[in-house]
C-alpha cells in the first residue's frame, strides 16, 4: 500500500470539504473494495477520509412506500433487518448473498454502489428496484447512476448518503456466483410495482443493464415462461476464466426465469 | 483412555494451534531482521537489457538491492532427479535472473529494507529494461516447428522417456476386439497451502555459520541441496529449521531460489533477512502440479478382458526443472498404469517439455493422480462402450487377492491387496443397487444424476534407495530417527519426517507409547530442525509412517534390546530369558520384573550396571531404508446431480473404502482422506491454473480467480477402511495422505459424464463446460 | 504520517503509533506480537486473519489499524483461560477439525460469530457461513462437525 493521510470525518459536510480540499481523496466506507485495491497498489489517494463516525449515514427507515438505507449501513444490517425483510425480501436476500459474513459485517451499500463493480450485487438492486440514490448535493435516479464499468454519475467528491428503494409488489434476485470470488457471474433482479416491471442484470456486462424485452413480456404476463424464450445478445458481455459471453447470455435467461418464479 | 496403536487419540499439537501459539516461519521475528521483497519478471520471456537499481537503493529504509550480477559466483538451483539418470536437458536455473527471464514471476532482483512495506516501495523503483521475446506458453507452442527456445538448447524438449514393452503392447492391440481411446488434459493446479511460503536467512559471524528458517516439508533435503550444491556451506555450518508449516501438498518439497537468496543475503547485509510471500506471489512462484496432455488407448476383448494399454503423455516442466519435476510424470506415473488390473502389456511414453511458465513439481499425489485419472476414465469409458456394468468390468480384470506379490508389466511389484473386497464394500456403502431409482427420482426434479467409480492404487512409502538410484534419484530415500529415553523414562523422538498437518507428533507418540508401554503423555516428537535431528529425507509421497515410523520402530528395537541387557543384570538373569511387554522387563517364567522407567534411570545412574559390557545411557538412532514401496488401494464412488440449465454439479454422495494396511490413528487417517478428496474434487471441478496463451501472463493469479474448494462445495464423506497389512515394514502400514486426491478426479468425472451422457468433459468440469457438453450432446 | 491508535485488545487497553496504511493484522502480529492471527491471502478470501471487532467477525487484513481506533478487538489468544480451551476450541480438538493449524484461528473466530448469530446451526448453515474461511487440509468435513459440536457445547 502507498502511504496516505488518514482522517475520520466528523460530518458529511466535513467529509466533502476535506475531499474538496485534498483533490485526490478516497472515501473509506467499509473498505471491502478500497483496502484490497490499495493493498495491490492499484490506487494511490493522497488522503483517505473515513466515514465510520457518520451516524447520519447509518440506518434503515421505511417511509412513503420506500425503504431508505443509509449509505454506511452494512450488508449484514440490511440482510438482518426485519424491516427490509418484511418490505422487500428480495433486497434482504440479495444483501445476504454478498461476499462472506466478514465482508457483510464491514461492507456498506454506499461503498458498493459508488464503486460500481460490474459484478457486484447491489447495482442489480438499485436498478432492478428502481431506487433513488441520495448524495450530499442531489438525488440520482437508478437508471442514471451507473454509467460504465467502475463508473457512476457521482461528481468528484460527491458522497452517497442513502439509497431509497420503493417497495415493489413483488421482486426476487437470482445469482449465479463466480465459484472463486463469489461475485455475480450473472445476477438478475426482477421486480413488479405500480411503475411497471424491471429486470436488471449484473455481472454479465460492463455495467448493470435492464432487459427491455423481458420487462415488456413480464408486464403483459408476470410468469416465468414469459421470459424463457427471451435471450440477450452475447455480444459485448464479459468474458473471463469462468464464463464466456455466450454462457453469460444463457444464464441471464435462466436466472431471470428463476427470479420471476421466486417472485411468485 | 487407549492411546496405543489403533486408537483415535486426539492430537498433541492441537493445543498450540487452537490457542494461536503455533510457530510458523512468518511468526518468527529475529533480532535486527530486515525484510526482503523480490522484483519478479512481469513478462514471460525476455532478455534483460538492464536492471537499474540506483533509484531503489536511495529509497527510505533500503538496506541493499541485489541483482543477478551480484550472485554470479553462486550456484544455480539444482534438480534432484533425471529419469534413468539421463539423458535429460537440464539447463541452469540462476537464483536471480542472469540476462534472461523465462516466466512471469522469475526473480530479477532482491530488495532488502527495514520494513516489508519499504522494500515493496523500493522494489517498484527497480527499473527493469526487458527486451521481450515471443513466449511459448502451451506445450503445443513449445513443440511447434521453429518455436522460440527458452534455454540454450536445440528445442524445448527436456526428456523423452518410456516404460513397458512396446512390442508386446502392439501385439496386444493387434488382437483386440475393441479399443477405447481418450484424449485427456490433466489440468495444472496451484497447490495453495494456506500458509504462504516464507524464509529467514541469518549468518552468525562468531561461528561462521548460517541458519535458514523455511516453510519446508524436508529441511534436511534443503540443507543438503543448498549447502552442497549452491552456496558451498558444509552441513555443520548450516542449520535449516522448518518450524510449524501451514500445509505443504508438495509445494513445499522443492528447494526454492528465495531460500538461497535470503541465506546468502543474510551474510551480505550482516542481518537476518526475512521474506514472506503474498498469495499473489505464491501463485506466480510456487511450483504448480499436474499439467499433462495424454492420449490413452485400452485394448480389450469383446467380453472386457484388458489386453493392453498404450499411453502417450506430454508433461509440462515449466521454465526450469524444479527439485523433483522430472520424477513426477515418469516413475511416479508410468509405474502405476497397471492400476488394480491384470493388463498384461503396457507401454507408456512421456515427453517432458519446457514452457514459459512456473516450474511444475509435486502436488498431492504427484504422478499417481494423473495415472489413476487416465486409467479409471478409460476403464469406465470402455465399460460404457462395451455395454458392461462398470463394477463387473473392473471385477473381471482385478488382480486376485491370492496373486500377491504381483509383478506388474511396469516394473513395480505390488505387496498385498484385496481389490474386490474394497470394491464390493464401497458399492454396498454407496447403495449402487439403488442408484437407478435415485436417478429416476432426480429426473422428476429436473436433475441429472450420475454415479462414477474410481479404483486406484498408489506407490507410497518412498523408497528403496537402491531402486531410487537406478531410476534416477540423486539421493537416498531412507528415513532417520533417534529415540532418546530420558533418565526418568520420558522419551523424546527425533524424526526426519516433518509434520505440517499430518499429526506425526501424535501418531509417532502412539507408536512409541505402544511399543514401550509408557504413557502417551511421556513421549514428545521433535521434527523440523537439522541441528536436533540426525538426518531426514522429509515428508511426501505418503511415506512418513511407512518409512519414518519404521525408522522409529528400528530405534525402539535397539532401545528394548539394550533395556533387556540392563534388566538381565538388574534381575540377575540371562539376557535371553528377558521378555519386554507392557512397559515391564520380565524374567520368563518368574514373577521377577523391572519397569521401563527403572531401567532408564539405571542407564543414566549406572551404579548397579554392567559397565564393563555396556555403555550407560539409553539413546538409540536408526536409519530405515524400505525394501519396497507400499501399495495402498481403494475405491471411491461419487454421486452427483447436474442442473442441466446451468451445468452446475452438486456432489450428493461420496463413499469410499481404502486399504491403508494397519492404521495407527483412525481419526487422523479419516482426516487425511477427507483432505485428499477435497484436493481431487478441486482439481476435477474448480481449480485451473491458466496462463494467457500469447503473453504468458497468469490469468488465475489470485484467489478471486483461482477457485479452491470451500465448505459449501463439498458434502460430508462416508469413508471406511479395510486392512491388508503391508508385509515388509514393521508396522504393516501403507500410507494414506494422497489417496483421496488420487481417486477423486476420476470418480467425479466418471459421475458427471454418467449424469449427462457424454463421453468426456475436461477438468475442471466447470458449469460452463458441463452445460456446453450438454448442449452439444443435445445437438447431436 | 503516523497516527496513534488506542484499542481494547483481548480485554486490555493498548496503544500504538501506526502509519495510515498499516493493516489491523499487521498491528496485531508485528507490533503486539500476537501471531495466532495469520495472513493467508491478499484478496480477503482465506479468512486466516479473522478476529472480532466490536463483537463481529472481520478480516483483519482488510481493516486499517486506524479504523480500529476505539474498538474492542479480540483474537484467538483471548479464548482459552488458564490453559483451559474454550468449548469451540475443545470441539475442534475433539473432532479433528484442524490439521496444519494455519486456518484454524480464523475458523474458530468465524465459528464463534456464527454461533452468536445462530446458536444451533445446521450443517448447511455452517457450510454456508464458512464462505469466507478456506481450509486446504481437512476437506471441511471435520470442521463442520467441530462447529456443530462446539455450538452444542456452548448451548449447554
Amino acid at each position: 500500500m502507498y502511504e496516505f493521510n488518514y482522517r475520520r470525518a466528523s460530518s458529511v459536510f466535513d467529509a466533502v470539504s476535506s475531499s474538496d480540499q485534498s483533490g485526490d481523496a478516497s472515501y473509506l466506507a467499509g473498505g471491502m473494495t478500497l483496502i484490497p485495491v490499495l493493498k495491490f497498489r492499484l490506487a494511490a489517494p493522497s488522503d483517505v477520509i473515513d466515514l465510520a463516525d457518520l451516524g447520519e449515514l447509518k440506518g434503515i427507515r421505511t417511509e412513503n412506500g420506500a425503504v431508505a438505507i443509509g449509505a454506511m449501513t452494512t450488508h449484514a444490517e440490511v440482510a438482518g433487518s426485519a424491516e427490509v425483510r418484511q418490505a422487500i425480501p428480495a433486497l434482504a436476500d440479495l444483501a445476504e448473498s454478498i461476499g462472506d459474513p466478514q465482508v457483510r459485517n464491514r461492507g456498506t451499500i454506499g461503498g458498493s454502489i459508488a464503486n460500481a463493480d460490474p459484478a457486484a450485487d447491489y447495482p442489480a438492486a438499485v436498478v432492478g428496484l428502481g431506487a433513488t440514490v441520495h448524495t450530499n448535493s442531489r438525488t440520482i435516479g437508478a437508471d442514471d447512476f451507473f454509467t460504465a464499468m467502475f463508473e457512476t454519475a457521482l461528481e468528484p467528491g460527491e458522497l452517497v448518503t442513502a439509497v431509497s428503494f420503493p417497495v415493489p409488489d413483488r421482486a426476487a434476485y437470482m445469482k449465479f456466483p463466480n465459484p472463486a470470488s463469489r461475485y455475480a457471474i450473472v445476477g438478475v433482479m426482477v421486480s413488479q410495482s405500480g411503475d411497471g416491471v424491471r429486470v436488471a442484470v449484473t455481472g454479465a456486462g460492463g455495467r448493470v443493464f435492464r432487459v427491455a424485452e423481458m420487462e415488456q413480456a413480464l408486464a403483459a404476463n408476470f410468469v416465468p415462461e414469459a421470459v424463457a424464450g427471451i435471450s440477450v445478445s452475447a455480444e459485448g458481455l464479459n468474458e473471463d476464466l469462468h464464463a464466456s459471453p455466450e454462457y453469460r447470455a444463457h444464464l441471464v435467461t435462466v436466472m431471470a426465469r428463476r427470479a420471476v418464479a421466486a417472485a411468485g | 483412555m487407549d492411546t496405543g496403536i489403533g486408537a483415535a487419540v486426539t492430537r498433541k499439537e492441537d493445543f498450540r494451534f487452537l490457542t494461536g501459539q503455533g510457530n510458523y516461519t512468518d511468526d518468527i521475528a529475529r533480532p535486527g531482521q530486515a525484510h526482503a521483497v523480490f522484483v519478479r519478471s512481469v513478462v514471460a520471456h525476455a532478455n534483460l537489457r538492464a536492471v537499474n537499481t540506483e533509484a531503489a537503493s536511495a529509497m527510505p529504509g533500503v538496506v541493499a538491492v541485489f541483482t543477478g550480477d551480484d550472485l554470479q559466483g553462486v550456484g544455480g538451483v539444482p534438480c534432484g532427479f533425471a529419469p534413468d539418470g539421463g539423458p535429460m536437458n537440464e539447463p541452469p536455473r540462476p537464483v536471480l535472473a542472469q540476462g534472461k527471464v523465462r516466466f512471469v514471476g522469475d526473480m530479477v532482483a532482491m530488495v532488502i529494507a527495514e520494513t516489508a512495506e519499504q522494500a515493496r516501495d523500493a522494489a517498484e523503483a527497480v527499473d527493469v529494461d526487458y527486451d521481450e521475446l515471443p513466449a511459448v506458453v502451451s506445450m503445443e507452442a513449445a513443440q511447434a516447428e521453429g518455436a522460440p527456445t527458452i534455454h540454450d538448447l536445440d528445442d524445448n524438449s527436456c526428456f523423452s522417456w518410456g516404460i513397458g514393452d512396446a512390442e508386446a503392447t502392439d501385439a496386444a492391440f493387434a488382437k483386440a476386439d475393441h479399443v477405447t481411446t481418450l484424449e485427456l488434459v490433466n489440468n495444472r493446479k496451484c497447490p495453495n497451502a494456506i500458509e504462504p511460503r516464507a524464509a529467514i536467512g541469518e549468518y552468525d559471524p562468531a561461528h561462521d555459520s548460517y541458519t535458514l528458517y523455511t516453510t519446508s516439508q524436508n529441511p534436511h533435503v534443503i540443507r543438503l541441496l543448498m549447502g552442497a550444491f549452491v552456496l558451498g556451506i558444509p552441513e555443520h555450518k548450516l542449520r535449516v529449521v522448518s518450524p510449524d508449516v501451514g500445509g505443504g501438498f508438495g509445494s513445499k518439497i522443492p528447494h526454492y531460489p528465495e531460500e538461497i537468496a535470503v541465506t546468502w543475503a543474510g551474510k551480505q547485509v550482516g542481518r537476518p533477512v526475512k521474506w514472506t510471500a503474498e498469495r499473489t506471489e505464491s501463485f506466480l512462484s510456487d511450483t504448480h502440479g499436474r499439467d499433462h496432455i495424454t492420449r490413452v488407448e485400452l485394448a480389450c476383448t469383446s467380453d472386457g478382458e484388458f489386453l493392453g494399454l498404450r499411453v502417450h503423455t506430454q508433461a509440462n516442466m515449466g521454465a526450469y526443472l524444479s527439485t523433483f519435476g522430472p520424477l513426477i510424470p515418469t516413475y511416479l506415473y508410468g509405474t502405476l498404469l497397471a492400476g488394480v488390473y491384470t493388463t498384461p502389456a503396457i507401454r507408456c511414453e512421456v515427453d517432458g517439455v519446457f514452457t514459459n511458465t512456473a516450474p511444475v513439481d509435486a502436488e498431492r499425489g504427484a504422478g499417481r493422480p494423473e495415472a489413476t485419472f487416465l486409467l479409471e476414465r478409460v476403464v469406465e469409458t470402455a465399460a460404457r462402450e462395451l455395454g458392461i456394468d462398470p463394477v463387473e468390468l473392473r471385477r473381471r480384470n482385478f488382480i486376485a487377492s491370492d496373486a500377491f506379490p504381483y509383478q506388474t508389466p511396469v516394473i513395480v511389484q505390488y505387496d498385498s491387496g484385496n481389490y474386490e473386497q474394497v470394491l464390493d464394500r464401497a458399492a454396498e456403502l454407496a447403495d449402487y443397487a439403488g442408484f437407478a431409482q435415485r436417478r429416476e427420482e432426480a429426473k422428476s426434479r429436473g436433475r441429472l444424476r450420475g454415479l462414477g467409480f474410481a479404483g486406484y492404487i498408489e506407490a507410497c512409502g518412498m523408497a528403496p534407495s537402491n531402486i531410487a538410484g537406478v531410476i534416477g534419484a540423486r539421493a537416498g530415500l531412507f528415513e532417520a530417527a533417534q529415540v532418546r529415553v530420558h533418565p526418568t523414562g520420558s522419551v523424546s523422538v527425533y524424526t526426519g519426517s516433518h509434520s505440517h498437518g499430518q499429526g506425526h507428533e501424535t501418531t509417532f507418540a502412539q507408536v512409541v507409547s505402544d511399543r514401550l508401554g509408557i504413557p502417551f503423555e511421556n513421549v514428545d516428537v521433535v521434527h523440523g530442525d537439522t541441528d536436533q535431528i540426525p538426518f531426514g529425507m522429509g515428508t511426501y509421497g505418503s511415506r512418513s509412517l511407512a518409512v519414518g515410523g519404521s525408522a522409529i520402530c528400528k530405534a525402539l528395537d535397539k532401545i528394548i534390546a539394550k533395556g533387556k541387557k540392563i534388566a538381565a543384570h538388574a534381575l540377575e538373569a540371562g539376557e535371553s530369558d528377558i521378555d519386554f511387554e507392557s512397559g515391564e522387563f520380565r524374567v520368563r517364567g518368574t514373577d521377577k520384573s523391572v519397569g521401563f522407567g527403572d531401567i532408564a534411570l539405571s542407564a543414566y545412574v549406572p551404579h548397579n550396571y554392567p559397565l564393563e559390557e555396556l555403555e550407560p545411557g539409553l539413546d538409540e538412532g536408526a536409519f530405515y531404508d524400505p525394501t519396497n514401496f507400499t501399495f495402498p488401494a481403494g475405491c471411491h464412488i461419487c454421486e452427483v446431480e447436474v442442473d442441466p440449465e446451468t451445468g452446475t454439479t452438486q456432489i450428493v454422495n461420496w463413499n469410499a473404502v481404502d486399504d491403508f494396511g494397519k492404521i495407527v490413528n483412525p481419526m487422523i487417517v479419516d482426516g487425511q482422506v477427507h483432505g485428499g478428496i477435497a484436493h481431487g474434487v478441486g482439481q476435477a471441478m474448480l481449480e485451473n491454473c491458466a496462463y494467457d496463451e500469447d503473453s504468458g501472463q497468469l490469468l488465475s493469479g489470485s484467489l478471486t480467480d483461482y477457485c479452491i474448494p470451500r465448505a459449501d462445495d463439498l458434502p460430508s464423506f462416508h469413508i471406511e477402511t479395510t486392512e491388508t497389512p503391508c508385509p515388509h515394514n514393521p508396522l504393516g502400514v501403507k500410507g494414506c495422505g494422497e489417496a483421496g486426491a488420487i481417486a477423486a478426479p476420476a470418480a467425479l468425472i466418471n459421475a458427471i459424464t454418467d449424469a449427462i451422457g457424454v463421453a468426456h468433459v475436461d477438468m475442471p468440469a466447470t458449469p460452463e463446460k458441463v452445460w456446453a457438453a450438454l448442449q452439444s450432446a443435445q445437438g447431436e | 504520517m503516523t497516527l496513534m491508535v488506542t484499542m481494547t485488545l483481548n480485554g486490555e487497553s493498548v496503544s500504538a503509533e501506526v502509519e495510515g496504511r498499516t493493516l489491523l493484522v499487521q498491528l496485531i502480529r508485528d507490533h503486539f506480537r500476537l501471531t495466532g492471527t495469520h495472513v493467508g491471502c491478499d484478496t480477503s478470501q482465506c479468512g486466516a486473519c479473522v478476529v472480532h471487532m466490536n463483537g463481529q467477525s472481520v478480516k483483519s487484513c482488510t481493516v486499517l489499524a486506524v479504523q480500529a481506533d476505539g474498538a474492542q478487538v479480540s483474537t484467538i489468544e483471548s479464548l482459552a483461560e488458564n490453559g483451559e480451551l474454550h468449548p469451540m476450541q475443545q470441539a475442534f480438538k475433539d473432532n479433528h477439525g484442524l490439521q496444519c493449524g494455519f486456518c484454524t484461528p480464523g475458523m474458530v473466530m468465524s465459528a464463534l460469530d456464527l454461533v452468536a448469530n445462530n446458536p444451533d446451526p445446521s450443517e448447511a448453515e455452517i457450510r454456508d457461513w464458512l464462505e469466507g474461511n478456506l481450509c486446504r487440509c481437512t476437506g471441511y468435513h471435520n470442521i463442520v462437525k467441530s462447529i456443530a459440536a462446539g455450538a452444542q457445547a456452548m448451548r449447554s
